[in-house]
């Protein structure tokens, strides 16, 4: 049992869930977006600095929630800067990919290095009802990136 | 008063864990009547401890489904056949034991709903829109579920009255003395909890209804955590409504109760119209049934029903006051064993408070304390409980709660503090 949650409760997703990168509200935000999971009522709130040529400058993040959702969002916002808008939406694709284990869709190619330090979020894939967890972060920088105000997990 | 009986603090703790609670509680042979409780969850025995949200079935409900299926199915109240007879008896029969649990004058004040959540609607929307207007109050309390709360908001909004909430303190007590404040010529409707689906809290429903009825407002008690945990007597708590679903009472799903006083469902208009609930139908105009049929529109859940009064005969023949009575054992054992947890804040600490713990984890946040017992196979819920006002009063975003029913055991509040002390393992370091 110990071995099975430690594939979850990785030293880095712990690290990540107490002490997150990138928290807080940039003044110079040009778009954010509000996230919310129904299921647990957990919020986070998701800001983005994007420039002129569509590449993400900056990326942070507020709210609290459980240690899957924190240390998704503090690697995501460390991940996506310095991607334009489609390359961020692109790796969330893989990310979902691999958190879900859904064989439908094929992951694109290029994002070697960004799999592989999500890599440590793929134990959510044998918890079905976190998967919404890990994702929430991500459902939320895309709605910022498209210009809405709110997603859910939903 | 409900409230006052419920102190189980002076008892005596064994400090042997898992052993029998009470000499004459045979909860082995009580936990053999439940067929999953024998099965294993993660390759380990299933402790469930979330019974707040819904009870497992002892077999004697799940056979009497089953044979009401097999043997003495057929609609109710209309066949002029031998089976549609005995489907009928069956079902009112159900509704007679429904009576005689909650001690209800007469059959027909016991309607019946698909859950306590419908038959809360079905109030607001005949009784709060029929005799509801704007400037008159309504009385909850902090502690609803949401089953008790969104309706009259909805009812607010669409009418014009004003809704009060009667405050808990700090402990998660029941505050009378700013209840009674809120209490004024106004006040049409005081609806509130029995007992706290979050924090175990028990209302003393009987003064609540006395206090409201001095003001001439009519009380509708959330019996959906009560009615499982204490012994219920609707005449003498003398409140007008009272509402539980089957779920939680160790029945199926899909069927509920509406206790109303006769008078009040008398002049109330129905909720549903359709077949079964007239008794006479022509173009110009249809006249309603007699209760409790005018509620009862449409063809009813008649197994569930049936099921239902199988598990009130199961709950009776152990006997309720010694239900509570190990309910209370279990419930102090509990709390000593978690408040052994470093870090571990149990939230609700009422005095009389039923068998339900909500507690966080200073390292954890509790969908992390949910997975992590899953793992154990211990079930409990982590969240919101549907009582988002009383989360925001709290100041947390979530609990993890336990939550003990009439077959859970020492053992399994052992297995609990056992599955936090992992959940330490992992992330206090």
């Amino acid at each position: 049992m110990m071995d099975e949650l430690r594939d979850l409760y990785q030293e880095v997703i712990l690290d990540h869930g107490r002490n997150p990168r990138n928290f807080g509200h940039p003044a110079d935000a040009t778009c954010e977006a509000r996230g919310y999971n129904p299921l647990c009522g957990d919020q986070l709130t998701v800001y983005l600095k994007v420039d002129d040529k569509g590449v993400v400058q900056d990326a942070a993040f507020e709210g609290k929630g459980c240690a899957i959702s924190v240390a998704s969002a503090s690697l995501m916002t460390e991940l996506v800067k310095g991607k334009t808008a489609d390359e961020a939406k692109r790796l969330f694709e893989n990310f979902h990919h691999m958190a879900t284990g859904d064989s439908e869709t094929v992951p694109a190619e290029g994002m070697d290095d960004e799999m592989e330090r999500l890599q440590v979020l793929s134990g959510v894939r044998d918890y079905p009802v976190r998967v919404k967890c890990a994702t929430l972060a991500w459902h939320t920088m895309t709605a910022a990136l498209e210009g809405e105000k709110e997603a859910t997990t939903e | 008063m409900q409230g006052t009986t419920m102190d189980g603090g002076s008892k005596d703790i064994a400090t042997r864990t898992g052993e029998a609670t009470a000499v004459d509680y045979d909860v082995d042979g009580i936990r053999r009547d439940f067929p999953i409780l024998a099965r294993e969850v993660h390759g380990r025995p299933l402790v469930y401890l979330d019974n707040a949200s819904s009870a497992q079935k002892p077999r004697a409900v799940i056979d009497t489904e089953r044979a009401v299926y097999e043997e003495e199915y057929a609609n109710v109240h209309r066949g002029l056949y031998w089976l549609s007879e005995r489907a009928t008896d069956r079902f009112e029969g159900a509704r007679e034991k429904v009576r005689r649990f909650i001690n209800a004058a007469h059959g027909r004040e016991v309607i019946f709903t698909r859950n306590a959540t419908e038959a809360i609607n079905l109030v607001a929307a005949s009784w709060g829109r029929t005799f509801l207007e704007a400037g008159d109050e309504i009385v909850i309390s902090e502690m609803e579920h949401h089953a008790n709360f969104v309706p009259w908001q909805v009812l607010r909004d669409e009418k014009g009255i004003v809704m009060r909430q009667a405050p808990i303190g700090d402990d998660g007590e029941f505050l009378m003395d700013a209840f009674a404040k809120l209490l004024g010529p106004k006040t049409k409707l005081v609806a509130i909890t029995q007992m706290s689906n979050v924090l175990g809290t028990v209302l003393p429903v009987a003064d609540i209804v006395r206090m409201a009825h001095d003001v001439g407002a009519k009380v509708l008690i959330d019996g959906c955590q009560g009615v499982t945990h204490l012994p219920v007597d609707v005449q003498a708590m003398d409140c007008d409504f009272y509402v539980f679903s089957g779920h939680k009472l160790y029945g199926p799903s899909g069927i509920g109760v509406l206790y109303g006083k006769e008078e009040l469902l008398d002049a109330m208009p129905p909720y549903q119209t359709g077949g079964d609930m007239i008794r006479s139908v022509t173009f110009e105009k249809t006249t309603w049934a007699p209760l409790p049929n005018k509620f009862e529109a449409g063809t009813p859940a008649i197994a569930q029903a049936i099921a239902l009064g199988a598990a009130i005969d199961y709950l009776t023949g152990i006997g309720m006051e010694r239900i509570a009575a190990h309910e209370r054992d279990l419930l102090t054992y509990a709390t000593q064993r978690l408040s052994a947890v470093d870090g571990l804040r149990i939230i609700g600490t009422a005095p009389g408070k039923a068998s339900v713990i909500s507690f966080d984890l200073d390292c954890a946040h509790p969908h992390d304390v949910a997975t992590i017992a899953d793992r154990a196979a211990v079930a409990v819920r982590a969240g919101h409980h549907c009582a988002q006002p009383l989360m925001e009063r709290l100041g947390v975003p979530a609990t993890t709660r336990a939550s003990f029913g009439l077959y859970n055991t020492r053992a399994d509040a052992d297995s609990l503090a056992e599955a936090m002390e992992q959940v330490r393992r992992i992330f206090a370091r």
